[in-house]
C-alpha cells in the first residue's frame, strides 16, 4: 500500500469544500483576534512593559504569537475535527470503500491542517505587517515560518489523535501540552535570559520553541546559524511522527 | 476440452472469489475457512445471526479487513495486494449511512464521487442519472440531515453507485426501512443486475434474500453452514410446506411420538417457544394425523409454504430434531 498524492488531495478537497461554505464566518475572526491582541498589548501591557530583549514589547510578541496562531489552526483541525470524522461521523469508513487508502487519508488531513494553520498564521502575519511590526522587505521571509509551524503541529496532533480512545483526552493535549508551550517557549519572554543554564538544552525539546525562534529571526531579518537546527528539528520530527502515524492510521481504520 | 484460454475466461467470469479465508481477532475467530464464488452478474446473499462474520467477510472483499490466512480475489485481483485497483471498480453501501449532514443530497454525491477522481463534468452527469434512478430528485437540494430514513438510505446506495461499479456490496441494505422503500430498493437492485452488475449482500431478512439472491450462504460462527439457491435449500433441507402447531414439549412427545410410530419417519420439526413447526411435502395427511392423534380435539394450526427463515432457524437457531 502506498501514498497517491492525487487521492490524498481528494481528502483535502472534501474538507476545503465544506470550509468554503462557511469561510466568511470562520476566516474573519482570524483577523479580529490578532488585531485585539496586538492592540491590547500595544496600548495596555506595552505601557508598563516597554521593552523586552531590547525591542518594544509588542514587537517582541508578534513573531511568537504568529506561530501560536499557526499552531492553534493546525491543532484544532487534526485533533477534534479529525477525531469527529474518524469516530463519530465515520467519514473514513466511507472513504476506505473507494480507491483512497489510509496513507492518502493521513496526508490529506495533514495537508488540510497545514492549510488551516496558514489561514490562521497568515492572517496574523498580515495584521502584524499592518501594525508595522515586520521589518520590510527582509521580514517577508517570515511567511514561510507559518507552514513550518503548521506542519510540525499537524504532525504532532494527528499522531496523538490516532492513538486517542476518547475525545475527552484532548483536553490533556491542550492544557498539559499546548498551553505550557504557549507560555514557556519564548513567546512572552526570552527564555535564554530567564531560564537557568542547565534548563536551556532541555528546553530545546519544546516543539514551539523552534518556529518561534525562526520567526524572531525572520521578522527582524537578523538570521543566525541556529536557524538550520530549528528547520532541521521541525522537518525531522514531522517526518518521524508521520512515519509512525502511517502505521497507527492503518491500525485504527483497518483490521 | 480444457485449453488454457477457456480456463482464463472462466476465472474472469468469477467476480468475487474467497479461498479458504480466515480472520482472527486475537483469540476470536470471526471467519473460519470460508470459500465463496460469485459469478459475473450473480447475486450472493450472506445470511447469519449477528456476529456470524458477515460484515468482516464483506470488509475483506473491499480491503478494509485483511485475511489472517487465505485470500480474497475480486475481478481476479488479490484484494490485499492491490486494494486501490479493486476499489475503483466496486461500490459499497455500509450498514450505517455515512453522509455529511450539513450539505445537500447533490453535494454529498459530488464530494463522494471525487474520491474516484471523476471529472466534474462526468460527476454532474452521473449525479443527475442517480437522482432519477433512486428517486431522490425531489430532495436533491435538501440538507442530508433533513432527509427521512428512506431517503438517507437511497442516497447511500446512490453514493455507492457513483463510479458505475461492476460489483455492488450491500451490508444490510434495507434494515429498518418501510415496505415501500424496501420494494423500491429491491427493484433498483434487480435493474442493476439486469445490466450485468454483480451483487454481494448481507441481510437478516429472509424474504429479501429469497427475492434478490440466486444463491445464499448461511454463515454461523464464521463458517459456511450451507450454500445454494434459496428454493433448493428449502426443499433439500426441509420440505415444501410447514405446519405450525401450538403445543407444550410434553404434548409434542405424545403427539408426534405417535406420528413417528405411524410412519412419520424423517419428518423434520423445529421448536420456537411454544410453537412447533413440522416440514412436510404432504400437509393434508399430516393435519389429519394430528387430528386423529389429538382424539378429535380441535387444535389451532397454520399451514404455509416453507421459507428460507425456516432453513435459517433450523441451521443457526433452535436445534432441529429429526423425527424418531
Amino acid at each position: 500500500m502506498s501514498l497517491s498524492l492525487p487521492h490524498a488531495l481528494t481528502v483535502w478537497r472534501r474538507n476545503a469544500s465544506l470550509y468554503q461554505r462557511t469561510w466568511k464566518t470562520t476566516l474573519l475572526p482570524n483577523f479580529f483576534e490578532p488585531v485585539f491582541f496586538l492592540t491590547a498589548i500595544g496600548i495596555g501591557v506595552g505601557a508598563y512593559i516597554t521593552e523586552m530583549a531590547g525591542v518594544p514589547y509588542i514587537e517582541y510578541l508578534a513573531p511568537g504569537l504568529m506561530c501560536v496562531s499557526a499552531m492553534n489552526g493546525a491543532s484544532f483541525e487534526v485533533t477534534f475535527n479529525v477525531f469527529i470524522r474518524m469516530v463519530y461521523e465515520k467519514t473514513y469508513d466511507g472513504v476506505l470503500t473507494t480507491p483512497v487508502n489510509t496513507d492518502d487519508i493521513l496526508v490529506g488531513e495533514v495537508l488540510w491542517g497545514l492549510t488551516r494553520s496558514c489561514l490562521y498564521g497568515g492572517g496574523f502575519y498580515v495584521v502584524a505587517i499592518l501594525f508595522g511590526l515586520v521589518t520590510l522587505p527582509v521580514g517577508l521571509l517570515a511567511i514561510f515560518i507559518v507552514p513550518l509551524a503548521g506542519l510540525l503541529f499537524a504532525s504532532i496532533g494527528i499522531a496523538f489523535t490516532l492513538k486517542m480512545p476518547t475525545i475527552d483526552l484532548f483536553s490533556f493535549y491542550f492544557t498539559l501540552f499546548l498551553t505550557p508551550m504557549f507560555l514557556f517557549a519564548g513567546v512572552f519572554f526570552p527564555i535564554e535570559e530567564r531560564f537557568p543554564d542547565w534548563l536551556l538544552p532541555l528546553a530545546e525539546i519544546l516543539p514551539l520553541l523552534h518556529p518561534v525562534r525562526l520567526s524572531h529571526m525572520a521578522f527582524s531579518g537578523e538570521w543566525a546559524w541556529i536557524a538550520f537546527w530549528d528547520v532541521g528539528y521541525i522537518l525531522v520530527i514531522s517526518a518521524a511522527l508521520l512515519t509512525w502515524a502511517k502505521h497507527s492510521v492503518r491500525k485504527r481504520l483497518m483490521n | 476440452m480444457s485449453n488454457p484460454e477457456s480456463h482464463a475466461d472462466e476465472s474472469a467470469s468469477i467476480v468475487v472469489e474467497a479461498d479458504k479465508v480466515s480472520k482472527k481477532f486475537g483469540d476470536r475467530i470471526a471467519v473460519d475457512g470460508l470459500d465463496l464464488a460469485v459469478p459475473r452478474g450473480g447475486c450472493l446473499g450472506l445470511l447469519g445471526p449477528n456476529g456470524a462474520g458477515k460484515t468482516t467477510t464483506l470488509q475483506m472483499t473491499y480491503g478494509v479487513s485483511r485475511p489472517t490466512s487465505g485470500a480474497v480475489r475480486v475481478f481476479g485481483i488479490d484484494v490485499a495486494k492491490n486494494t486501490r485497483a479493486v476499489c475503483s471498480r466496486l461500490g459499497v453501501t455500509l450498514q450505517e449511512n455515512v453522509l455529511i449532514d450539513t450539505i445537500s443530497t447533490r453535494d454529498n454525491l459530488r464530494i463522494f464521487g471525487r474520491y474516484y477522481r471523476l471529472s466534474e463534468a462526468e460527476l454532474s452527469q452521473r449525479i443527475e442519472e442517480l437522482l432519477d434512478f433512486l428517486e431522490l430528485r425531489s430532495h436533491a437540494d435538501a440538507p442530508a440531515r433533513t432527509l427521512s430514513g428512506g431517503y438517507k438510505r437511497r442516497l447511500s446506495v446512490a453514493m455507492s453507485l457513483i463510479n458505475k461499479p461492476e460489483l455492488l456490496i450491500l451490508d444490510e441494505p434495507t434494515t429498518g426501512l418501510d415496505p415501500a422503500v424496501r420494494h423500491t430498493l429491491w427493484s433498483r437492485i434487480r435493474d442493476l443486475r439486469a445490466t450485468g452488475t454483480t451483487v454481494l449482500l448481507t441481510t437478516h431478512y429472509m424474504d429479501e434474500a429469497e427475492r434478490l439472491c440466486d444463491r445464499v450462504v448461511i454463515i454461523d460462527q464464521g463458517k459456511a453452514m450451507i450454500e445454494g439457491a434459496p428454493r433448493d435449500l428449502i426443499e433439500q433441507q426441509l420440505a415444501r410446506e410447514a405446519v405450525e402447531v401450538d403445543c407444550t414439549e410434553q404434548e409434542e412427545l405424545t403427539l408426534f411420538g405417535k406420528l413417528v410410530d405411524d410412519g412419520g419417519n424423517g419428518l423434520k420439526r423445529l421448536r420456537a417457544g411454544n410453537r412447533v413447526m413440522l416440514f412436510t411435502d404432504d400437509s393434508t395427511t399430516l393435519v389429519e394425523r394430528i387430528h386423529q392423534a389429538d382424539g378429535g380435539a380441535r387444535r389451532p394450526f397454520v399451514v404455509r409454504p416453507a421459507n428460507l427463515e425456516d432453513v435459517f432457524l433450523s441451521i443457526t437457531g433452535t436445534g432441529l430434531r429429526e423425527g424418531a
